[in-house]
């Protein structure tokens, strides 16, 4: 190992940079030509009426006009704004209790890791049927309670439009947490045993160990769960196509999927790109100063 | 390079060794039936029945025959086992005139996710790796704008793919699909390996300089041991995303690279006809192996605590 | 015994083999997966090999948001199949526009499509500027209301011969704990139903007036009324469903928990495959029994413009060979669906199938909203009726101002 990269004993400014700048071309390529150029290209065509193809006839804000007036538009917001937070809390929450659990050295470690994060393998055209059929009154588990003899016993998320993105939420929650505990545990694994004997030593309890010590040294991981989470809750499309197809009514509707139908199904590039810019917006407003201060300030290795 | 971050990593195994030995974080060991035992492995038992609970109807759903499905009762198990439903998804189910099944793009799934997998890995961890220890002007402008992209839908970017990919003529090969992956799965996994990098004791970073090795000697020797637990889970993102990806895979393809969810989406996705839910449910259970045992088997490096892998560089 | 069949069949299968080129291949792309249209393109395969080409087969299931950026990606990318299935009508129009579509006019010329072809209407979706660009293969209709025997049986009620019968019959149904009408979740199953009633209720000249002729006033006025009135009892009736895809629907109805389904008329695959036999199990009113009429949308193929001369020629025998009488009879029994020509005998069709075609042999027919309207439209259409089937709180009267907008802006 010392015969290695002599050159690089005291590296200079500039030897140093070459090499992360080359590791980092790819990156730059990605987010300037795909995300940047893509994205530009992107919000152009919003302001087009293209239809099938894009074509470069201008309307203004026609479609954005459009899309506020749209009733489903406001629907899918609104679930997006429940789905979201409710999904976010609880798969953190979730999430870290199942990572602490799997880490007091239990036994059957692998199988139940397993177990947790099977569903994130399957594909959920199917498991949301599954889904469906669990949560159907007439086959599900409302009708297996009532076998037992509670008659009044009602559980049909997905066929109450006042409850229904609930019912999404139980089995995104069911596909998601896996990954989140994964994560987490990793995490975990990445802590010095040290602190843990420290905290013993002190006399801490366990619980205050995690929130008070444990939880700040996982910064890392938790923002990048963060992003996972939340990323996937903006783009959530699959889940809802499986289990509702935006039902009852338009009641489960959610962003990314008026995006896809009317880009595919109605052949509105227009206006699927203007939905697309509008979600997008949203984001930037949101991660923009939040990067800016996780990212750009100052860290600890400069 | 051998001197001070293999002393401060062989204490860290020291620890490891100790932590196995001790047992649980907690404070005193315990006898099997202890009341902490009873609430660990009864709240992971009660939360394995959740997770298992739709995996149950798949499978039972599975070996039953359509008939049988048609009654309606999705727990019970079935009265008559039968494979036919499995045999069908795998080799029979037909996609248009080919009746061969899921075995039909089995290789292909294979050819297009393991270099998918593979280089988008290498370039993301060492990406991340640049963006935490290595940081130089610019650098989080870029980033900034890659986790913003990880929000965008990707159907969105379809049509602008297409045009790019076009222009470099790579259009329809499998390079073009290996870099697609790679694209989307960059903003993910950088940020994974940027905060995970970030966040490992910086002494042991310091000690390798001060031995004198540089970028690649303290990537290869010292954070990739280190970090088998974010690899593993850098591997399950993309491994399951690559694996049961079909749009990019036919979009961006010809069919004779396209991948088995291909088949997938033909056997359970068909518009009109009857749906065969039983072949539906085997042919799932089938594609979602390879990602399953690729957790199984690879789930075993998370075993490994952050100490015990340093100690190996 | 079984599990041995499968280890074989896992392993004869790994290996997969790559059909070796013989005569021209072409490419062809379709959205028919399901066994009786796998059975039924197999047929068109059939004959096209028999003319010394060859068919390779590019299927991808799920039509619109599915298969559709796929044909399209493909086209413009620059590496076209070539021939694809779309629902004929208004679905590629641009792609035609755009100079990416090959004009099949010759070859109709030559094999007097605009003779054989019934409906002429068909012909007339695939042409754009007096130019053909594609080839109908055949006719699926949507006016059809099914009904099971067993249901009204239980519940002491005549099957119905019409909507009014079965709205009126509909009491008796709920006393005995049936749905009376099955209705899925996907928002296509809502608009299409809701087509239906107008046709039947509000007949043939006001369905024109307010698809084709995109007349606002119609759809705002006194007779698109009664039809949402209509709409309103069948909301009323399909309360309880409680199911998603289609054939669940028709499930309910095959089981006798449900009375009836509106659908098109590939649901009676599913009653062919219950094991149920027309009139006696079940019950189909085309034009739910009030308005003989039915819609002739259906299926057709488009050949993107190929360099390769002679990909190209093998496009014109394609496109000759859909059109053929054996090819039309082979490929409609297998896909349950009517041919596009009507000089074809189909002594194997069934009873209902027979009506559709004594329907169709009248000249009872209307195009499809799939060829009036654009999707764009349809999709907008599809979101109100979605709503309104599932939403209680909103009245026939609000929900006829949002079609009559809808209908304004359509194009």
């Amino acid at each position: 190992m010392t015969g290695l990269t002599r050159g690089s004993v005291r590296p200079n400014q500039w030897l140093r940079n070459l090499n992360a700048k080359i590791a980092s071309i790819p990156m730059i390529l990605t987010a300037l030509v795909i995300f940047v150029g893509g994205t530009a290209w992107t919000v152009v065509y919003s302001f087009t009426n293209s239809k099938l193809l894009p074509r470069l006839k201008f309307v203004g804000l026609d479609q954005y006009e459009r899309l506020w007036e749209a009733p489903r538009w406001i629907i899918s917001i609104q679930n997006l704004a429940v789905f979201g937070f409710f999904s976010l809390i609880f798969s953190l929450v979730i999430g870290f209790v199942l990572a602490a659990l799997m880490d007091q050295k239990i036994r059957f470690e692998n199988t139940f890791r397993t177990i947790m994060l099977y569903p994130f393998a399957l594909s959920f055209i199917v498991t949301g049927l599954v889904w469906q059929w669990l949560l159907n009154p007439q086959y599900g588990i409302q009708s297996i309670v009532r076998s037992l003899g509670w008659e009044s016993f009602s559980f049909d998320p997905l066929y109450d439009s006042d409850i229904v993105i609930y019912g999404i939420l139980i089995a995104a929650l069911w596909q998601g947490t896996g990954l989140v505990m994964c994560l987490m545990l990793a995490g975990l694994r990445g802590i010095d045993e040290d602190i843990w004997k420290a905290a013993r030593v002190d006399g801490i309890p366990m619980w205050k160990t995690y929130v008070l010590i444990i939880i700040p040294m996982m910064r890392g991981v938790i923002i990048t769960t963060l992003v996972i989470i939340a990323s996937g809750i903006v783009k959530v499309y699959d889940l809802v196509v499986a289990q509702t197809s935006g039902g009852p009514g338009i009641a489960s509707e959610v962003p990314a999927k008026y995006v896809y139908d009317y880009m595919f199904l109605a052949q509105n590039l227009g206006q699927g790109f203007a939905a697309s810019t509008m979600m997008l917006l949203t984001v930037a407003i949101i991660i923009v100063p939040w990067a800016y201060l996780e990212f750009g300030g100052g860290r600890k290795r400069g | 390079m051998d001197n001070l971050a293999s002393k401060s990593a062989l204490k860290r195994h020291e620890a490891e060794d100790t932590r196995i030995k001790a047992g649980p974080r907690g404070s005193k060991p315990r006898s099997a039936l202890s009341r902490r035992n009873i609430i660990v492995y009864g709240t992971l038992i009660l939360v394995a029945v959740y997770y298992l609970l739709p995996l149950y109807v798949m499978i039972v759903t599975s070996l039953k025959g359509m008939p049988e499905i048609r009654v309606g009762n999705i727990f019970a198990p079935p009265l008559e086992i039968t494979f036919e439903p499995w045999v069908k998804a795998w080799a029979e189910a037909c996609t248009g005139l080919n009746c061969d099944g899921l075995s039909r793009g089995f290789w292909n799934s294979v050819r297009i996710t393991v270099p998918s997998v593979l280089i988008s890995i290498a370039v993301a961890s060492v990406n991340g790796y640049a963006l935490a220890n290595w940081r130089f002007k610019g650098a989080d402008l870029f980033f900034t704008i890659l986790i913003i992209g990880a929000f965008i839908p990707y159907q969105v970017m379809i049509y602008p793919i297409v045009i790019v990919l076009r222009e470099m003529g790579v259009y329809g090969t499998l390079t073009g699909l290996v870099i697609v992956h790679t694209i989307f799965g960059m903003p993910i996994l950088t940020l994974l390996f940027r905060n995970y990098f970030a966040g490992l004791p910086e002494e042991l970073f310091k000690a390798a300089r001060v031995d004198g090795a540089g970028f690649w000697t303290i990537y290869l020797k010292i954070m990739l041991p280190m970090s088998l637990p974010i690899f593993v889970v850098a591997m399950i993102l993309q491994v399951t995303g690559i694996w049961n990806d079909f749009l990019f895979g036919v979009v961006f393809t010809r069919p004779e690279y396209y991948p088995m969810t291909v088949q997938l989406n033909n056997i359970v996705n068909s518009v009109q006809g009857v749906k065969e839910y039983n072949v539906n449910m085997a042919a799932t259970i089938l594609t979602g192996l390879v990602p399953l045992t690729v957790y199984f088997v690879s789930g075993r490096l998370f075993v490994r605590g952050i100490a015990a892998g340093a100690v190996k560089g | 015994m079984k599990l041995r069949s499968l280890v074989g069949a896992l392993a004869a299968t790994v290996a997969l083999p790559l059909g070796v080129a013989g005569a021209t291949d072409l490419e062809v792309t379709h959205w028919w997966t399901s066994g009786g249209e796998a059975a039924a393109v197999a047929e068109l395969a059939k004959a096209f090999d028999a003319t010394g080409n060859k068919w390779v087969d590019g299927a991808i299931a799920g039509s619109g948001g599915t298969a559709r950026p796929i044909m399209i990606s493909r086209i413009t990318g620059g590496d076209p199949m070539g021939a694809t299935q779309f629902n004929h009508g208004r679905q590629a129009e641009e792609l035609v526009e755009a100079g990416l579509m090959r004009d099949l006019s010759e070859v109709a010329e030559r094999e007097k499509w605009r003779e054989i072809v019934k409906p002429s209407s068909l012909l007339d979706s695939c042409t754009i500027e007096g130019k053909i660009y594609c080839a109908p293969v055949n006719i699926h209709s949507w006016q059809w209301l099914w009904l099971s025997n067993a249901a009204f049986k239980q519940a002491g009620v005549e099957v119905p011969k019409n909507w009014d019968e079965f709205v009126a019959a509909a009491p008796a149904l709920e006393k005995a704990g049936i749905i009376p009408l099955a209705l899925g979740g996907q928002p296509w199953q809502a608009s299409g139903a809701f087509d239906v009633l107008m046709v039947a209720i509000a007949g043939k000249d006001v369905f024109e007036q307010v698809f084709a002729k995109k007349d606002a006033e119609v759809a705002a006025g006194p007779e698109i009324a009664k039809v949402f009135k209509a709409a309103d009892d069948a909301r009323r009736l399909s309360k309880g469903s409680n199911v998603q895809d289609w054939n669940q629907a028709t499930n309910l109805v095959i089981t006798g928990k449900a009375g009836g389904q509106i659908m098109g008329d590939w649901a009676q695959g599913e009653f062919q495959v219950a094991g149920q036999k027309a009139g006696e199990d079940y019950t189909c009113l085309p034009g739910l029994g009030v308005n003989e009429v039915i819609s002739t949308g259906g299926d057709a193929f488009y050949f993107p413009l190929i360099e390769d001369e002679e990909k190209s020629k093998a496009q014109e025998v394609l496109a000759s060979t859909l059109l053929k009488p054996e090819t039309q009879v082979a490929f409609n029994l297998k896909k349950g669906s009517l041919p596009v020509r009507g000089d074809v005998d189909l002594a194997a069709a069934n009873d209902c199938m027979k009506k559709g075609l004594d329907i169709l042999a009248k000249g009872n027919v209307i195009q499809g909203t799939d060829q009036l309207l654009s999707p764009d439209s349809q999709k907008q259409k599809e979101d109100l009726f979605s709503e309104f089937f599932a939403n209680p709180s909103m009245t026939p009267e609000d929900a006829q101002k949002r079609f009559a907008e809808i209908i304004a802006d359509a194009d």
